[in-house]
């Protein structure tokens, strides 16, 4: 169900990112500013990016739960989720290697943007407690979905404050007056952000196949063990060979 | 601040590199262990299977 397409996907996402890496290191130019160290920014930002779009793909799809009851769109948001959990390890910790190369800190408190990406991570860090407190199948499925709508809905409206907020240490990449970046720059962190959503959505689809296959298996194992359940009474009933048959009534 | 030397910077680079590649490494890692169970499953549910059917 989940694993169609997957093998011209992978072999797309590996042909990306060894582009992006290529360009990267061999054809983005040298920012006059800060030298070397910006190349950490065409992993960092395409990861943010991916992985706030991963937050609100995940709330997309709780809504499409909430609205249908199919259960595979709770999957495809849990899945969705976890994966930009794990990008977001990724952001925190390239980022914090890149403030303390351009900045001569690990953290910096009052940059806005950096705060703002910390809380949105911490929030979806109760995502996963919140989802396993709970047994009954049902309910922590709709209890998931719920969250999942609510935090997508403050990924965005989290963005735009922070963008209202005038910073005054990080730079701004995305804005409607232009990057302000070369065009080899410019081309480059394209590659890359497609790069980055290619294998998003190629390890999100590997993991929706392995959950996929774990219940598919949970069930048959249940099915099997329940026939095997029924079977075994009418085996025990069955009269032994060479055993006289008991007549009813008697 | 000014920009870091190649050699200095490059160490930082080369870190929030290997951050990204171990992340992908890991998540890989450990779904392909998931993986293994299942097939470790599926092997003995066709036992159980060939079982039931004798």
């Amino acid at each position: 169900m989940f694993g169609k397409g997957f093998a011209p996907l992978s072999i797309l996402t590996a042909v990306a990112v060894a582009a992006a890496a290529a360009m990267v290191f061999f054809y983005a130019p040298l920012d006059a500013d800060q030298g070397f160290i910006q190349k950490i920014f065409y992993v960092h930002v395409p990861m943010a990016i991916v992985g706030l779009l991963g937050f609100v793909a995940g709330g997309i799809f709780g809504f499409q739960h909430l609205r249908s009851g199919d259960r595979a769109h709770d999957l495809r948001s849990y899945v969705a989720i976890h994966l930009s959990i794990v990008l977001a390890v990724g952001v925190l910790a390239t980022g914090a290697i890149w403030a303390k190369a351009s900045w001569g800190h690990w953290w910096v408190w009052s940059e806005p943007m950096l705060t703002s990406y910390l809380i949105i991570f911490l929030l979806y860090c109760c995502y996963q407690p919140l989802r396993f407190s709970i047994e009954d199948p049902d309910r922590q499925a709709r209890a998931a979905s719920v969250f999942a709508v609510t935090a997508g809905v403050f990924v965005p409206v989290n963005f735009m404050a922070v963008r209202a907020v005038e910073s005054v240490t990080h730079p701004r990449v995305l804005s409607t007056a232009g990057s302000g970046m070369p065009a080899e720059m410019a081309v480059t962190f394209l590659v890359s952000l497609v790069a980055m959503a290619l294998l998003f959505a190629t390890l999100w689809k590997l993991e929706l196949s392995g959950k996929q296959a774990a219940i598919e298996l949970r069930r048959l194992r249940a099915r099997l063990e329940l026939d095997a359940e029924r079977s075994e009474p009418l085996a025990d009933a069955r009269p032994a060979p060479g055993a006289a048959a008991v007549p009813a009534g008697q | 601040m000014p920009a870091l030397p190649l050699d200095a910077a490059g160490v930082f680079v080369a870190a929030a590199y290997g951050v990204f590649l171990a992340l992908v490494v890991l998540y890989v890692g450990i779904i392909g262990s998931k993986i293994t169970r299942i097939e470790r499953e599926l092997r003995s549910l066709n036992e159980l299977v060939r079982r039931s059917d004798r």
